[in-house]
């Protein structure tokens, strides 16, 4: 009996251990970000464009980087959608007969998941050259799309999966063809497919590797797909990597400005997502 | 039975993967009756129901021959327009799915994917539906608010008139009151019984009281197999087959 009191206490007191090491890192991060990057915080940082000779300024601020990252996250995360939707449905419902061919296609995008996002990076540079495209935001766009196609593809496919075949079955045997029966479905998961959404954007706004080759870097904001454009996490790199003190504060300070996007994208997640499950079964 | 069958079915078999599921099933089901099938857990019951309006069509590995003549009209031959079929039976499932939409729109969502778009022909249809299953004086109010509010009994309900308003002539029940309470349970009941006079309906149950209850006809169905078809009180209290005797008394289940 002693033995059992034991073995509970034990791991109750592991667990709980484990569950202080994770919250505790987590406010120790963030903790940092605020303590080193808030003494730098100041309007402009959101405002203003960086002054002072190229992107190691000491004024101005990082607002040609926000805006670029909204750019490429948005559009990667717009253009992924739109080719990932179209193959869940099809993996799910258009090909439910056929195992084999649905079995082997998630294989696939799960290699493509576990794959580096600097390969990503190098091919969608690749690319790049081949076409003709120099650094630019489209360049950008397009190896971030390759990175977020395969998060957008499972996600979407685990949501479809948890769909019940009688909800399917109900819309077909009220004589709706295929693609009727798929947008039933598609309307029942919303609100996975908003988390996808949202999956994809937090990944694709962080990303340093991708963008690396392919977006490139510049001072000023982004007016068109050819241009050249800077991203949050790169200038957080180059700032940080800045021998002058006051520009790594900066980039402290640039680095709680994409903690605090992602932060308000998940709150905003969580508020949306029981908005469009109002409907769900 | 003098009348015309209305589903008439002819040596089907149904094999899904290596397992014989249906095996050789000839049998006429006459018009504008209820029809009970029962049968222990797992004897093809709910196959058997499927095949009527080729649901089974989406499982894998499924291998279906034999013939399904509704009004006359081979469902399975390779011309048949699968959505024309299904517009022809409203299914009614163990458990109420209720499309992710509003009751408004659970009810106008058969009508309008087959071309009713007119706001004031969904109105009535919606209304008349509503009426038929007796839900509208329960959510007249609230036709706009979300379809899963609803109880489970009236998501049954709601399921019938989404079914209902497609124009079917024949309803499909798989245990339709197995996740529902005793009072919801008999008013499907009753619902059924009176909408006899207007559709065919061909219910799956392993209730034998709701057999008797409810269907003027019933079929045994053992391991695939068809073993005793026949009308309820004969059935039930005279049965000519062994098996169906031992069923009938709870002997196997």
């Amino acid at each position: 009996m002693r033995k059992r009191k034991f073995e509970e206490l034990f791991f109750r007191m592991l667990m709980i251990l484990a569950t202080i090491i994770v919250t505790g890192s987590f406010f120790l991060i963030v903790g940092t970000i605020f303590y080193k990057g808030l003494p730098f915080m100041n309007l402009d940082m959101i405002t203003k464009t960086p002054g002072g000779g190229f992107y190691i300024g000491k004024e101005g601020g990082v607002l040609n980087a926000i805006i670029g990252s909204f750019y490429v996250a948005g559009g990667a995360t717009i253009l992924g959608l739109l080719i990932s939707t179209p193959v869940a449905i099809f993996i799910n419902i258009y090909i439910d007969g056929k195992k084999f061919l649905s079995n082997t296609l998630r294989m696939v995008f799960d290699v493509l998941f576990g794959i580096p996002s600097i390969v990503y990076g190098a091919f969608g540079f690749l690319i790049m050259i081949y076409f003709g495209i120099r650094a630019s935001l489209l360049g950008g766009v397009i190896a971030v799309t390759l990175l977020v196609i395969p998060i957008l593809v499972r996600t979407l496919d685990e949501v479809i999966r948890t769909v019940p075949n009688e909800l399917r079955d109900a819309s077909l045997s009220l004589g709706a063809t295929r693609w009727e029966m798929a947008k039933v479905v598609l309307r029942q998961i919303r609100p996975g497919i908003f988390t996808a959404v949202l999956l994809s954007f937090g990944r694709a706004i962080g990303d340093v590797a991708s963008v690396l080759f392919t977006a490139g870097f510049s001072d000023n904001v982004p007016t068109s797909l050819h241009e050249p454009a800077a991203t949050l996490p790169l200038a957080i790199f180059f700032q940080l990597g800045s021998p002058v003190e006051e520009v790594q504060g900066r980039g402290y300070a640039s680095a709680l400005i994409l903690t605090i996007i992602v932060l308000v994208i998940t709150v905003l997640s969580e508020i949306l997502i029981k908005k469009f499950s109002k409907h769900k079964i | 039975m003098t009348q015309t069958p209305h589903i008439s079915v002819q040596h089907l078999n149904v094999h899904i993967g290596n397992q014989h599921i249906l095996k050789d099933i000839t049998i006429n089901i006459p018009d504008k009756k209820v029809i009970s099938i029962i049968g222990p857990s797992g004897c093809g019951k709910t196959t058997l129901l499927k095949s009527f309006n080729r649901l089974l069509d989406n499982t894998p590995e499924v291998k279906i021959t034999g013939k399904v003549l509704v009004d006359n009209e081979d469902i399975y031959d390779a011309n048949a327009e699968v959505t024309h079929i299904r517009k022809k039976m409203g299914l009614l499932s163990q458990r109420p799915f209720p499309l992710p939409m509003s009751i408004y729109d659970n009810v106008a969502y058969g009508p309008r994917i087959h071309g009713i778009r007119k706001k004031s022909e969904l109105d009535q249809l919606v209304e008349e539906q509503l009426k038929a299953t007796g839900l509208w004086n329960e959510v007249k109010d609230r036709l706009n608010a979300s379809a899963t509010r609803l109880s489970i009994g009236q998501q049954q309900r709601l399921c019938l008139a989404r079914g209902l308003a497609v124009g079917p002539e024949i309803i499909l029940g798989d245990e339709s009151t197995s996740a529902l309470d005793p009072v919801s349970t008999s008013i499907i009941e009753d619902l059924f019984i009176s909408l006899k006079e207007k559709y065919t309906i061909v219910l799956v149950t392993h209730i034998l009281r709701q057999a008797r209850r409810v269907s003027d006809y019933i079929i045994f169905v053992y391991m695939g197999k068809i073993i005793e078809f026949g009308p309820t009180e004969e059935l039930l209290l005279n049965p000519k087959e062994e098996l169906t005797k031992e069923y009938v008394k709870g002997y196997i289940s």
